[in-house]
């Protein structure tokens, strides 16, 4: 039977789209245990490949006749070799593309909605780590908000749509994943925006971000306010866009909200972190549409893959929202933790610009799943 | 440390240096050391998790210069 290829791209619209998918992954246990590709209806085995050199034999009875299967490596070379084996044994298989490394990288970019005098505001989802970047558009003009370092995407995305990036945001200092934003602003001549007391550190130009701020792109006018809202960082900055979404960062999420402890500070900014969840947001419009910098699990996307709801939703269900005891709450974000992201004090100081690792260590660095959260 | 046989594995990609290993450890006696270098990263955790599931040990592992280099001794 033959091998097929499943691309990021396939792989991604079948979540969207909630298809079903059976993946043998040949990675070894801790690395599965740690990340993997995961949809709703997804179902996994795994057996690292380096127990299958013999011969596939013994799990063949495991893998179902009546579902497609991928087989999925880190890297993509075991998964050619074990999906050749299944091939050979008679099953109709496909391997992974670049394997869990392009999972990681891949960004999907899904349309949120048109904008009121003509724009349009694009996610773009990196569906293997669970960040969102986005896309304002209007009138020729883009501005970007939390690119991911593959920069590539956004200038190539730009270039379809016919417009050139102007701005460029980062809503605070990233710890999970290394921010494309001062690459993306020398690349393509844009201002590079970020909040001034995350930027201490900095060793790059920054145009400040300050509360009440405001930046316009295009001619008709399509506004980004800045609202200061601390918490996850120091200087975590949420943006007001088109008067009706809210980019909440690292602050807010539509099923947990930020952690305050990525910067070892988590003490301190709880009070932070509350003020801008329980007074800050709450002064704001219900309407208002809440755009994360992440999501921690597939039941967050919609149905036509975006990550977003009202913000009277998540008043109403989103549990971090919901602790009327402010001792309650400073216990659940400061002993309740999932572990830190990976590597994360090294890419904090990749993205003050203190270090600049080679392209592969990056990509090292940012392997393994997202926790900006606390549920 | 004094190894039976030494494999160069180095500039491979997964799965190659964990087929390699598994060839030259069939040369050596038990209770014998392989000593094995790469400069695939993810041979670390492989080549740990591969001699645990396989019993044998791995008895040190360094990284120099992009060369990882392991001792394994065989079960």
């Amino acid at each position: 039977m033959a091998v097929n290829v499943m691309t990021a791209s396939d792989v991604t619209k079948k979540i969207f789209n909630q298809e079903s998918l059976f993946i043998l992954d040949v990675r070894n246990e801790s690395e599965f245990q740690d990340w993997k590709i995961e949809g709703q209806n997804f179902e996994h085995v795994n057996v690292p490949y380096f127990e299958l050199l013999d011969g596939v034999e013994e799990i063949l009875d495991q893998i179902p006749s009546d579902k497609e299967t991928l087989v999925v490596c880190a890297k993509e070379g075991s998964s050619v070799m074990v999906a050749e084996m299944l091939s050979e044994a008679g099953l109709d298989v496909s391997y992974f593309k670049g394997g869990m490394k392009a999972w990681s990288e891949h960004l999907e970019p899904v349309k949120v909605s048109d904008l009121k005098n003509g724009g349009e505001l694009y996610q773009f989802v990196r569906i293997g780590k669970g960040c969102l970047s986005y896309m304002v558009i209007s009138d020729g003009e883009a501005a970007i908000i939390d690119p991911t370092r593959m920069t590539d995407v956004f200038t190539q995305f730009a270039k379809e749509k016919g417009v050139t990036i102007q701005h460029v945001f980062d809503t605070h200092l990233h710890a999970d994943h290394i921010s494309g934003g001062t690459m993306l602003a020398e690349e393509t001549g844009a201002t590079y925006w970020m909040p001034p007391k995350d930027a201490t550190e900095v060793t790059f130009n920054y145009q400040p971000l300050e509360d009440g701020g405001q930046v316009t792109i295009g001619d008709t006018a399509i506004d980004i306010h800045a609202l200061y809202s601390p918490g996850h960082t120091i200087g975590s900055t949420s943006f007001i866009v088109d008067e009706k979404y809210l980019m909440t960062g690292d602050i807010l999420f539509i099923d947990s909200i930020g952690r305050p402890d990525l910067a070892g500070k988590a003490e301190d900014w709880v009070a932070d972190l509350r003020e801008s969840l329980y007074s800050r947001y709450k002064a704001l419009s219900e309407d208002l549409v809440v755009l994360p910098a992440h999501f921690m699990i597939m039941d967050e996307l919609n149905e036509d893959g975006t990550v977003g709801a009202t913000l009277g939703t998540l008043f109403s269900k989103n549990h971090g929202l919901n602790i009327e005891d402010e001792a309650a709450f400073r216990k659940m974000v400061t002993e309740n933790l999932p572990p830190q992201p990976n590597s994360y004090q090294q890419i904090r100081e990749t993205n003050m610009g203190k270090i600049t690792p080679e392209d592969e260590e990056q990509r090292e660095m940012e392997i393994g799943p997202n926790r900006c959260a606390v549920r | 440390m004094n190894a039976a046989k030494v494999l160069d594995a180095t500039g491979l990609a997964c799965p190659m240096p964990i087929v390699k290993t598994k060839k030259a450890i069939n040369d050596i006696d038990s209770g014998e050391i392989l000593e094995v270098h790469a400069t695939d990263q993810g041979a670390k955790s492989d080549l740990t998790a591969w001699a645990s599931s396989g019993g044998h040990e791995l008895v040190e592992d360094t990284e120099e210069d992009g060369v990882l280099k392991f001792w394994i001794k065989k079960g």
